[in-house]
């Protein structure tokens, strides 16, 4: 008994190496977002294309929607974009562009540029939905299933990794829920 | 003599130009309508944690999703929300994190209390140790049989020990 408290500090302070060094390779950005298990927040906003059409949430329509979170000033949204493009030729999710504190002109410009992977993109200038949703930054991409509630929020860019680590294992789930009728 | 001229021309310049930079940075001009919502807004802007940049408060942080919800949080106050209902809406959208001060929930016990338990885990352990103390200054006293033995060797000593106590005594 003596000889294990003699030990006591040398094991807790290798427990607290142990946890401090978990610690370093934590993302800090990586969140929970408080509206997962909710229901997509509503809005009332023009699309990109056509400042007098006007879309709510009852618009984004699909099985499993991907809500992108982008705009022209964020760098890594360019990085992702071509990944976006694969994405929107994928039959089991719908993609939707929220363009973010944007300039109308130059986010236009970019999808004619760059493709637009999108049905359409949601023109939030001020970033109303944004902050419903809960958005700090671009890029990031919601998960929205058959049921409008929200499944997943993903801060950061998307490429080939990402998605298969991030969002291939959710979209079997979702699949498979559907199916089961839930 | 014309750098003389010059001189304080320059430094006026240079100087206002200083006195510009310094009103570059971002600080909001937020008209209140009265001094208690002003106050509000200040403390609620140092308690609530902006998202992105994540060692700050709204109040300290430059970053536009910063500016935002300082702007939210002036609409809000001006729009009389009480402030436990825009620490709800705050919470709502970004999650716990957004408060400097958690809520007591089980996820934050060990944070609440933590420190508490640690104080008395440390509290118990010193009336531990301290209430050993006594239990060995018992064993200390000596039995009868001891006590022969002691004034045995005491009595022996004073015997030797008188011969080499001078000796002590000679070395100081």
């Amino acid at each position: 008994m003596n000889k294990i408290i003699r030990f006591l500090p040398l094991i807790l302070v290798i427990a607290l190496g142990v946890v401090l060094y978990r610690g370093l390779s934590l993302n800090p950005q990586d969140m929970p977002s408080a509206l997962v298990g909710k229901t997509m927040p509503e809005f009332a906003l023009s699309i990109l294309k056509d400042g007098n059409k006007t879309v709510s949430k009852t618009d984004l329509s699909g099985d499993i929607v991907l809500l992108n979170v982008w705009a022209t000033w964020c760098p890594t949204c360019k990085y992702e974009h071509p990944y976006l493009v694969d994405i929107a030729k994928n039959p089991q999710v719908t993609l939707y562009g929220l363009n973010y504190k944007d300039d109308r002109e130059a986010a236009q410009e970019w999808l004619t540029h760059y493709k637009d992977p999108y049905q359409f993109s949601i023109f939030d200038e001020e970033g109303t939905l944004g902050l419903d949703l809960g958005v700090f930054g671009a890029p990031e991409t919601f998960v929205i299933d058959h049921h409008g509630v929200i499944r997943k929020r993903f801060a950061g860019a998307i490429d080939t990794r990402v998605w298969r680590k991030e969002f291939e294992p959710l979209i079997k789930q979702l699949i498979a829920e559907k199916e089961q009728g839930k | 003599m014309l750098m003389r001229l010059f001189l304080p021309i320059v430094l006026i310049f240079t100087l206002s130009f200083a006195a510009d930079l310094a009103q570059a940075s971002p600080v909001d001009t937020f008209e209140f309508k009265d001094e208690v919502t002003k106050v509000r807004f200040q403390a609620l802007s140092k308690e609530l944690r902006c998202p992105k940049c994540q060692n700050q408060n709204l109040a300290d942080s430059n970053s536009p999703i910063a500016a935002d919800l300082r702007k939210e949080l002036y609409d809000l106050l001006q729009q009389g929300k009480a402030d436990s209902e825009i620490v709800d809406f705050m919470v709502d959208r970004y999650g716990e994190f957004v408060l400097y001060r958690p809520r007591v929930s089980s996820v934050t016990y060990i944070l609440w209390f933590g420190p508490a338990l640690l104080i008395l885990i440390g509290v118990i352990v010193v009336i531990v140790i301290l209430r050993k103390k006594p239990a060995s200054k018992e064993n200390l006293a000596l039995n009868t049989a001891q006590q022969e033995k002691l004034k045995k060797l005491l009595a022996d000593s004073a015997d030797t020990g008188s011969s080499s106590a001078p000796s002590s005594v000679e070395k100081e």
